[in-house]
């Protein structure tokens, strides 16, 4: 059996810490996600926090925006890795789906996501 | 119009540059100035995603601006000088002083060697040198991460 996926949680502030902590509720999974903060750091730094999360795993990690800070530093350290797959726009029910579905290949496991995160926006 | 604000943020475009900052002073022109980003279109597509289409987006490499600070000055644009660190902008400065006249650091964080001054801006003892270097040949610097926020003088950053 292959190694599980990694999940990594890059946001703005205290976003990711909050939105692991809650997926980790909801699922009663403590091991499968990993958060990084933007706060306090050059572009440097928080390369540096990126790369220490992944940590040489395969993952996919989660990004709050589509656009700034969190998102450059992922791709201008990863963007290169057949192992690491990016999903924007990072939400509660998309981590879930994410940490029952480990198993699966990196880009199987970031499509999947950011499918299940797309159904969980609604108006109803 | 002209340039409006030379900022030092070393997050680069990000969301109190657009929105904060863009918005409260009716930006309509952002200029990048940043030897690296220049030198990749895919780093430069990110960035864009982060402006609104109203506002335009030039990367400039720190050679490239210093030949085209004028034009910007008077093309009727309001525009946001920005850069990643201090001595790019001190070397706008130095090649262009009558635009780069008051200098705004909007975020300068946490690496080895500097220490806090503000929760926005770290900087070393030679960092902060370099600083006071520029304001004693005339630069205004204050430090101010948001408009809504007030203004913080390089003095006492020390």
């Amino acid at each position: 059996m292959s190694e599980e996926l990694r999940g990594v949680v890059v946001c703005h502030g205290a976003l990711a810490g909050a939105l692991v902590q809650a997926a980790e509720q909801i699922s009663g999974l403590g091991d499968a996600l990993i958060p990084v903060s933007n706060s306090g750091c050059d572009r440097d730094t928080l390369e540096d926090r990126i790369l220490a999360a992944v940590d040489g795993h395969p993952a996919v990690v989660f990004v709050d925006l589509a656009s700034g800070s969190c998102l450059v530093a992922v791709l201008k350290r990863l963007r290169s890795e057949q192992s690491v797959k990016v999903v924007t726009g990072v939400n509660l029910a998309m981590l879930v789906d994410f940490v029952f579905h480990r198993s699966l290949s990196p880009a199987e496991a970031a499509t999947r996501a950011a499918a299940a995160g797309e159904k969980s926006i609604r108006t109803p | 119009m002209s340039i409006v604000l030379c900022r030092i943020d070393d997050r680069l475009i990000h969301g109190q540059v657009v929105i904060g900052w863009g918005r409260a002073m009716g930006i309509d022109l952002i200029v990048l100035v940043d030897d690296q980003v220049a030198a990749s279109d895919w780093e430069q597509e990110l960035y864009r995603m982060a402006v609104t289409p109203e506002i335009e987006v030039r990367f400039v490499t720190t050679a490239d601006a210093a030949r085209q600070m004028s034009e910007w000055q008077s093309n009727g644009k309001r525009g946001l000088v920005l850069t990643g660190d201090l001595e790019t902008m001190a070397a706008l400065r130095a090649s262009s002083p009558d635009v780069v006249q008051r200098i705004n650091l909007g975020g300068i964080h946490h690496r080895a060697g500097r220490r806090e001054r503000l929760p926005f801006i770290y900087l070393t003892d030679q960092e902060l040198g370099t600083l006071q270097a520029l304001e004693a040949g005339g630069a205004v610097i204050t430090a101010q991460d948001l408009p809504t926020t007030a203004p913080v003088a390089l003095k006492a950053l020390g």
